[in-house]
């Protein structure tokens, strides 16, 4: 895979914002170092596992209602956790167990609202969709499809009023991009200069509705070029070319030149839903992402290959990981369910 | 022929304005589209334009004249041939407007002979004894509000369609971008659901903004951000986080703007748990319930009237006039019937308590000023001691305010009941344009009182 240095951004494009050709450039990939490799790695391999657990416990009938894997998008939500600063917000879908986890949020306290218990986050009242934490600056968890891009330019005008220097990172799918709120907030955004990226994890289905079916212009990182938004494509499989466009973005919201779009190409290999047998792609269109394309496997081999882990390493790894989800599990199983008292409790304040 | 011109309305709900200025004097000639004088209301200045030609012939109105109604000659234009003495200048009555629909079955108040009957203007135990007051507008009182909470919370906003360098659209927030900079008065593109996101993003961030619609009827477009964003992520969330936010603006028919423009949407809002409804009648009310909303931690649903906007009321003249949130007001005291309504269905209440009387019958008037929470007790109160109960709104009667207050009467002093709860309502039909039939739609005092008079089985 061709690299290039952290020396040689793609500033120029930044620059020629009005045209919305410039988006052809491959983005320049920072090479990772040992220790950067070896975060992604864990961050990646823990949501992968907690995703698969979840997917089993769901199975068994332990989670209810809607439940939305993460599994083959994991470089996204990880890439853009190690570009951010403290302070930085994350606002999110219902695909959002894996942001809660890059967030730190604690997998049990998140497994534990996926099987709505008392331990939970949000003490078992929200569900798979809807979790939060202040403390962490994650802002949900929000079910219906777009809510939360002018939400998350909420948050970014929460910021620039406060002169925080925070940026609040609104992740939303090819599929919410179609929604008129999108648009509302990109006109505002960058009218006021507020500090958002709209991150678009395109994993090209909107449910079971690949993008090409749904969208007139299938570029979405233009979806701002109207409103004079720089956006660029990323590739969403590779850890390090997220991390560097998300640097940035980032930078540029930081220092006041208002929002900037990331649009992620990524994969999720399981359905929409645990519901959703995902019938309107091939097996082979699947199978041929997680072999060449997979995200883990990309920093895996990198790992090996430099040297700087081992087999018996990136196991012990593994084996760590997979004793936090279990741990997780474990106690979203045996926590009791919430007392009925909580039912006429947090409607107001 | 010589050609009346009239003192023009300026908007729907205009009644009178004051004739600020000629800008041309009797004997001068004008052409069609010539500016001819400006106007002034409560919300605005506005300038006449001649639609005739002709020759300014006699100002019947003097510059500076306040409360000129709608309709009123203002001058007369004559043609060339024309003599201005020929002008009958006694003849400066307004106009008479296209005649009312009738109402149906008008009471003879005055024909029944008035037995003396308790039914006084009640003292509000929210105000102490003593109170200096002040009289305010619906309007003012509002804007006050807002400012004296912007002073106070340097977290409080308000952003919305015209609010800021237009001074807002019903001038609600007039004078607040000068005191309070761009920064903290923000107005927003055409974009209600993508600025009510906004405000409810930032509201989770911490900030206190105040969002007002233009008008509810457009915060349709938004009202997924204020229940399923707004309302329901305290509870989502396992109380770690809501959203201190104030959504307000004119609800409900203002005059003649039809169907789209003329919904009252309080029980739709109070439908929903996590959210505060409030709508204000009286400018006191508007005041201390606003400052109240601002401070409260929940997202709150503050439903104005533009007709009320313009309305004068006694406010007490104090530093810091807050009322408490889901506290009705007994606005008159009486003993034979409860009358309960709220924002500007109490205009109605309130002229046929007064007509009441004269027949004999001594109303109750209870005022909720909040619909979410609901003081049912107040109205339980005053039902155990009149054993019946009218409401009133204009809103349509499905699923309405008033159905509510009905189960929760009969629920609960089901065995004080001397005769049906009723309602009075706007009719089940959308807004209609033409004058009569608008009114048609829309309750009347008169319905107020044949339905008191059928609760009271006083023929």
């Amino acid at each position: 895979m061709a690299t290039a240095s952290k020396t040689t951004p793609a500033r120029s494009k930044s620059a020629s914002r009005t045209r919305s050709s410039a988006k052809k450039a491959k983005p320049a990939i920072a090479e990772f170092d040992k220790d950067e490799e070896l975060h992604a790695y864990r961050e990646m391999l823990l949501i992968r596992r907690f995703e698969e657990k979840a997917g089993q416990l769901y199975g068994m009938g332990l989670i209810g209602g809607f439940c939305h894997l993460y599994i083959g998008q994991e470089a996204v939500v990880v890439g853009m956790q190690m570009a951010k600063k403290d302070g930085d917000q994350m606002i999110t879908g219902y695909r959002d167990h894996g942001h809660m986890l890059a967030m730190d949020l604690e997998p049990s306290a998140v497994m534990a609202e996926l099987t709505g218990r008392r331990g939970g986050l949000s003490k078992g009242k929200g569900g798979s969709m809807h979790m939060f934490s202040k403390e962490k600056h994650f802002y949900g968890g929000h079910g219906i499809v777009g809510a939360q891009v002018s939400l998350g330019t909420g948050l970014g005008f929460a910021n620039k009023y406060r002169e925080n220097g925070n940026v609040s990172m609104a992740f939303f799918g090819d599929g919410a991009s179609n929604q008129g709120q999108v648009y509302e907030s990109f006109n505002m955004a960058e009218l006021w200069k507020l500090p958002v990226v709209y991150v678009i994890e395109n994993n090209k289905y909107g449910m079971g509705t690949s993008i090409s079916r749904a969208s007139a212009t299938t570029d979405l990182s233009q979806r701002g070029a109207s409103f004079g938004i720089p956006g660029e494509q990323v590739d969403g499989m590779d850890v390090r070319a997220v991390k560097a466009a998300s640097e940035k973005a980032l930078a540029w919201c930081r220092n006041g030149k208002g929002p900037y779009i990331l649009e992620m190409i990524t994969y999720r290999y399981r359905g929409h839903s645990m519901s959703d047998p995902a019938k309107y792609r091939s097996k082979d269109e699947v199978q041929k992402m997680r072999t060449e394309h997979d995200p883990i496997e990309q920093v895996r081999s990198r790992l090996i290959e430099k040297g700087w882990a081992s087999e018996d390493d990136l196991k012990a790894i593994d084996k760590d990981v997979r004793a936090r989800v279990a741990e997780a599990a474990e106690f979203a199983q045996n926590d009791p369910e919430p007392d009925a008292s909580e039912l006429y409790t947090d409607i107001l304040l | 022929m010589p050609i009346d011109i009239l003192m023009p309305a300026l908007s729907p709900t205009m009644e009178e304005g004051k004739l600020a200025k000629w800008l041309k004097a009797e004997g001068d000639a004008v052409t069609a589209g010539d500016v001819i004088a400006e106007i002034e209301t409560d919300k605005a200045t506005m300038e006449v334009e001649a639609v005739d030609e002709g020759t300014l012939g006699k100002i019947l109105v003097p510059e500076g004249t306040d409360n000129v109604k709608v309709n009123e000659k203002i001058a007369v234009l004559i043609g060339e041939d024309e003599d201005a003495s020929a002008i009958d200048a006694s003849a400066s009555a307004p106009v008479a407007a296209p005649a009312p629909a009738a109402e149906p079955s008008a009471p003879a108040a005055s024909a029944v002979p008035a037995a003396p009957v308790v039914s006084e203007p009640a003292e509000d135990p929210e105000i102490p004894a003593g109170t200096q007051m002040k009289s305010s507008t619906v309007r003012e009182a509002l804007r006050d509000a807002m400012a004296e909470e912007m002073r106070r919370d340097p977290d409080v906003f308000v952003m919305g369609e015209e609010v800021a360098e237009y001074q807002g659209a019903y001038k609600i927030t007039q004078g607040l971008l000068d005191e309070f900079s761009a920064k903290r008065v923000i107005d927003t593109p055409i974009t209600e659901h993508g600025f009510t996101g906004l405000g409810v993003g930032a509201a989770m961030a911490g900030l206190k903004p105040i969002v007002e619609f233009m008008t509810f009827n457009f915060a349709m477009q938004a009202i997924d951000q204020i229940i399923n964003s707004a309302a329901k992520t305290l509870y989502m969330s396992g109380g770690q986080m809501g959203a201190p936010i104030v959504f307000r603006g004119a609800n409900g028919a203002a005059a003649r703007v039809g169907a789209q423009h003329s919904q009252d949407y309080a029980s739709w809002y109070a439908n929903v748990p996590g959210l505060k409804v409030i709508q204000p009648y009286s400018a006191a009310d508007a005041k201390g319930l606003l400052k109240a909303a601002i401070r409260d931690p929940n997202p709150v649903i503050f439903l104005e009237n533009e007709i009320l906007y313009g309305h004068s009321f006694e406010i007490p003249d104090v530093d810091d006039f807050v009322l408490p949130i889901g506290k009705a007001k007994i606005e008159r005291g009486g003993t034979d019937v409860t009358l309960v309504s709220w924002g500007i269905g109490m205009t109605y209440t309130l002229q046929a308590a007064d007509e009441l009387a004269g027949m004999g019958i001594s109303a109750e008037v209870i005022n909720l000023r909040t619909i979410r929470p609901l003081d049912i007790e107040t109205v339980l109160a005053s039902v155990r001691k009149t054993g019946r109960v009218v409401t009133i709104e204009e809103a349509f009667p499905m699923c309405s305010v008033s159905s509510e207050i009905a189960y929760q009467v009969q629920e609960q002093a089901f065995d004080y009941l001397d005769a049906p709860i009723m309602r009075v309502t706007g009719k089940d039909v959308p807004m209609p344009y033409a004058a009569n039939l608008e009114k048609l739609a829309l309750p009347s005092v008169s319905q107020v009182i044949e339905t008191v008079k059928a609760v009271t089985y006083t023929a």
